[in-house]
Formats: C-alpha cells, sequence, structure tokens
C-alpha cells in the first residue's frame, strides 16, 4: 500500500486548473523524484499531499486515510515536510530548530533526538550556533535535520537542493535516499534531472498540472519525453556506475 | 540554565526598584518616617508609601509586563520584530474606546474609560484577525495594522476637533499621553487579572510561536493545532495590550523594544522569550515611572512622553546593533 497517494486529484487556485486528475503513489521504503518545468504543479502536488490545499476533485491519502480527514497531528505523524523556504525567523540555536520536528515530546528528548539528526546530516559541530550566521548549506542541513526528528514514515521534500553548493546537493539527496532505504517513502521535487535520474527509484514527470510519466528513470525521462516537456534534447550514456543522462540545449 | 538566570536576576531587579520607587519620592521622609511608615500603617507617611507610591509602581510593573508580553507575542506570531501593540492599532483603537467614553461623558461611571478601551483593543484583536486569516503574509498584516493604527488616530483627532468641552479634551489629551500617576490598589487590582489571564493565554500559545519561525507552511504541517495557537496568541496580546492602556493610557516603545532586550539572551526562541520581555517590560516601566516622578519639573512629566522620549533613541540603538540577528 502507498504511504503517499493521490486519487484522480483536481486543484484549482485562482480560477486556473494547476493539478488535473493527478494520479501517484509513493509506497514506503522507496524514493521518486517528481520533475516539472517552472509551474508544472510540483509544488502544489506536495502541498495538495500535505492538506495544505483543498482538492476540487479526487482524493489525497497519507497511508490508509484520506489527508482531509485527518488531524493535523495525525498528518505530521505520517508525513515529514521538508519545504524549500530556508528563512528562519529568529536567530535560533541549530538543536533548537531541529527539534522542532517532534513538538509533542518533552524538550530534553526533543533535544536528544534533535542531536541526533543532526549528526546524521554531519552538522554535530554546528549544533549550538545560531542559524543567522550559517551558510545556506548549512541551514540546509539543520532544517533536513529537523525533517528527519519528525520520524514518519513519509517524508516530502520540496526542491531540497535549490541553491546549494555540489556537496551540499549530493549530500541531502544522498540523505534522503537512505531515508528510502531505511523504509520512509520518500518524495522530493527536483529540477536537476540528472540527479534525478541517479537517485531516484522511479521518476514522475509532470508538464502542465498532468503526469505526463510515472516510470523508472531510463523510462520516464526518455529523449522523446525530454524534448515534449522540457524542449530539451537528451540521451542516455552507459557508465561504470550505471546509466547517465546527458543533456544539450540544442534542437538536434 | 542561562534562561532561569536570566528571569532570576529580573526578577530581583524587579523587587530592589519597586523597593526604591516605594523608597523615593517627591515628598523627602526622614528615617523616623519611614520607621513610623512601616509601624503605624494609618500615619501619614505609611499613606504616602502604601496608598500612592506603591500602587503607582506596581501598576506600572503591571502595565509594563504587559505591554512586553504583548510585544513578545505579537512578533513572535508575525516572525517580525517591528510589531507590537502600537504599530498593530491596537493600542490606538483602545485609546479610540476610552476617548469615546470620555466625550460621552461616560467617565463618571467607575471602570467606564477602563471598560471602553478594552472594548477598543477587542475590536482590534477581530479585525486583525478575520484580517490575519485573508492576508498570506505577515507583513501584509503589519500594513493592515499601521493602517488600522492611523484610521483610530485620525477617529481621536476627530473627537478632539469635535468636542464642545475643553475639559474633555483636556482630559483625553492627558489620558493619551500615558500615565500612572495616582493609580491605586484598585486599578492594580482592575488591570492584574486580564494580564494573567493573557499571561496564561501566551503561554498556552507559546509553542505556535516558536514553529512558527519556521513559516506558516512548515507550522501548518508540524502537527500542531496551528489555527487555534494563533487566535490564543493573538487575544493574547490584544487583552494584554487593552488593560495596559485601559490602566494607564497610551504608552509606547515598551512593548517593542522589550524582547529587543532579552531576545539575545534567550536565542532569540520566541516560547522562551516571552516571560523575560513580559519582566523586563515590567521593570523598565517602574524605572521610568520612577525618573520622572523624581524629574525636576513644574509639571509632573507623563510616562507616555517619557518611554517615547528615552525609548525611541534607544530603540533606534538597539535595532542598529540587533539588525544582524532579526532575519536571514
Amino acid at each position: 500500500m502507498s504511504a503517499l497517494e493521490l486519487r484522480g486529484a483536481v486543484v484549482r487556485l485562482d480560477g486556473r486548473i494547476v493539478l488535473d486528475r493527478v494520479d501517484l503513489g509513493v509506497a514506503p521504503g522507496e524514493i521518486v523524484a517528481l520533475v516539472g518545468p517552472n509551474g508544472a504543479g510540483k509544488s502544489s502536488v506536495i502541498r495538495a499531499l500535505l492538506g495544505l490545499i483543498s482538492l476540487e476533485a479526487g482524493e489525497a491519502r497519507l497511508g490508509d486515510q484520506p489527508v482531509s480527514r485527518l488531524s493535523s497531528r495525525a498528518r505530521a505523524e505520517r508525513a515529514a515536510y521538508l519545504p524549500q523556504e530556508r528563512r528562519i525567523a529568529w536567530n535560533m540555536a541549530a538543536v533548537d530548530i531541529a527539534a522542532l520536528g517532534a513538538p509533542f515530546l518533552s524538550g530534553a528528548d526533543a533535544t536528544r533526538r534533535a542531536r541526533e539528526a543532526l549528526a546524521l546530516v554531519g552538522a554535530t559541530s554546528l549544533a549550538d550556533r545560531g542559524v543567522a550566521d550559517m551558510s545556506g548549506g548549512e541551514r540546509a542541513r539543520v532544517l533536513l535535520a529537523r525533517a528527519l526528528v519528525c520520524e514518519a514514515p513519509a517524508l516530502l521534500a520540496d526542491e531540497p537542493i535549490a541553491g546549494l553548493d555540489p556537496d551540499a546537493q549530493l549530500l541531502v539527496l544522498d540523505l534522503l535516499q537512505q531515508r528510502a532505504r531505511s523504509g520512509q517513502a520518500v518524495l522530493v521535487s527536483l529540477h536537476d534531472l540528472t540527479l534525478a535520474a541517479r537517485h531516484a527509484d522511479r521518476v514522475l514527470v509532470i508538464d502542465r498540472g498532468r503526469i505526463v510519466a510515472d516510470a523508472l528513470p531510463t523510462k520516464a525521462l526518455s529523449a522523446e519525453r525530454l524534448r515534449e516537456t522540457f524542449g530539451i534534447r537528451g540521451r542516455w550514456i552507459d557508465a561504470p556506475s550505471g546509466p547517465l543522462l546527458d543533456l544539450d540545449r540544442r534542437q538536434g | 540554565m542561562r534562561e532561569r538566570s536570566l528571569n532570576v536576576g529580573l526578577g530581583l531587579a524587579i523587587l530592589a526598584a519597586l523597593a526604591v520607587a516605594v523608597l523615593f519620592g517627591e515628598s523627602e521622609l526622614a528615617w523616623s518616617q519611614y520607621a513610623e511608615a512601616v509601624g503605624d500603617l494609618s500615619s501619614g507617611p505609611a499613606e504616602v508609601l502604601w496608598q500612592v507610591r506603591a500602587p503607582r509602581a506596581v501598576c506600572a510593573l503591571v502595565v509594563g509586563a504587559a505591554l512586553g508580553l504583548a510585544g513578545a507575542v505579537l512578533q513572535g506570531l508575525l516572525r517580525n520584530p517591528l510589531a507590537d501593540p502600537g504599530v498593530l492599532g491596537v493600542s490606538a483603537t483602545a485609546a479610540l474606546g476610552a476617548a469615546l467614553a470620555i466625550v460621552l461623558g461616560l467617565a463618571v461611571f467607575p471602570g467606564a474609560v477602563e471598560i471602553a478601551a478594552l472594548a477598543g483593543a477587542a475590536v482590534a484583536g477581530v479585525l486583525l484577525v478575520a484580517a490575519a486569516t485573508r492576508l498570506r503574509t505577515p507583513e501584509a498584516l503589519i500594513l493592515f495594522g499601521v493602517a488600522l493604527s492611523s484610521f483610530a488616530g485620525a477617529l481621536t483627532a476627530l473627537i478632539f476637533n469635535l468636542s464642545p468641552s475643553p475639559i474633555a479634551s483636556a482630559e483625553v489629551m492627558s489620558w493619551l499621553l500615558g500615565s500612572v500617576q495616582n493609580r491605586s490598589w484598585f486599578d492594580v487590582a482592575w488591570v492584574a487579572p486580564p494580564v494573567l489571564a493573557a499571561g496564561v493565554l501566551a503561554a498556552m500559545a507559546a509553542p505556535g510561536l516558536r514553529m512558527l519561525a519556521l513559516g506558516e507552511e512548515t507550522a501548518a504541517t508540524s502537527g500542531l493545532a496551528m489555527g487555534r495557537l494563533k487566535m490564543m496568541a493573538l487575544l493574547a496580546a490584544a487583552i494584554a495590550a487593552g488593560a495596559a492602556v485601559a490602566v494607564a493610557g497610551v504608552i509606547g516603545f515598551v512593548g517593542l523594544a522589550a524582547p529587543h532586550l532579552v531576545r539575545r539572551a534567550v536565542r532569540g526562541d520566541p516560547r522562551r522569550l516571552l516571560l523575560p520581555s513580559a519582566l523586563v517590560g515590567g521593570l523598565v516601566l517602574v524605572v521610568a515611572d520612577l525618573l520622572a516622578r523624581i524629574t525636576p519639573t513644574d509639571q509632573e512629566l507623563k510616562l507616555g512622553v517619557f518611554t517615547a522620549l528615552i525609548g525611541a533613541p534607544l530603540f533606534a540603538l538597539i535595532a542598529w546593533r540587533a539588525a544582524r540577528e532579526w532575519r536571514l
């Protein structure tokens, strides 16, 4: 059974259809990349699954329940969210930020879990520093640690590597992959198709609110699909580490 | 533990400030008179210490604490270091309520002006809540609050303009300037319960304020019942600010500045900020009132005038230093 699921989901925002009969599911232990051009509906998929926007038709489910019928606490216990927004309003300590992932635990327990999660993302040395003095990459780690502290069966990450340096990008995606290997259902929206192809078990391509491909990376990101949806040329190259996606802007 | 020592330190400073505020004043007392004040509670010196200075100082403490609390709650709620009851129009609307009551001649009924001020704050609270549910960003709500404040100010000015009685106008004016002069234990008993209630509400809403540091969407998916917590926070701020204005008139800058004075010590945490903000607000107002009282001027300096005179430049200095702490 899917940990995250949309069934025939239709979302209209300000009169415009942003999701058009979307069907998708993410099973436990699976990392699925959601790719598509700007404005295609990637964030809307994630927000619909979290119950942040309501559906005009269809259903969003977390585990065995429609999200609309879950209390806010039950939603949080089923799905953790790593938003694209990395702004933190106050100069709080990293460990306090990470501890916000467990708002129902006692302060000491939440702090202990926060330190464990910070260690997991390689940010032990940042624990007691204020987030205002941190680089974008450091802050991204701290926020990822917060999402890990949630320990929910599903994790939704909205463009978690945008604006990060290559080292931090790989770190974040490796960690998300690890979470999937340890049983979490991970849905991650990405702009970088080569990284999506490399890290995801499956790729969903969304174009103008519709899912136009849902398959293994090599299938979903076929030359034809890349041309139609993204207007770019692409080909798969066999490399020792597995198939690699090579992209080119020139129309071939 | 840094937090606990901060709170204990502030508590001790408040006790010391209260003691000084009771011991010093315009009428100088000899040592024998202090002894008399403690020994014989019906004596003249006892009257000065316990029925004039003490309730006034305690009133300043409660009002300052209410303003500090309201400022900390609103700054956390709106994730904005500029938020306070003054900026958001709560103070101005409460003042409008009181001004209306005064020109309508309701001041002869005890408590009527205070209730009108609280009602004004409640109106501001309702408008802000209604706006908060429709406006997506905290910045938009602040702009709404600024507009509300200006409009309430304009209506108060209109009352001045049209008021037939210069006496009523003078009364409104004196009230707008903010003061705890001549406040009695009755006033303290009147203002303390709503401020305490606001404190309890704020404490209940505190986990939500802390979660909001990460933004609306993360807070909405955190599992906390954010809608309820935000309403409670707004209600706490409106009650605290309304009660403060009801008993002491409009006193600016305390609500704005108090959270900044202690934010670094609590590492920016909006939850741990609440108590020390209230304490430092109370301390500042007790000291400010003492200074306003003993400053040798013909007309006693109004507390609101004094806090603005000292507070505005001080606030500019704090803002200068703290700017890099605020936002990323």
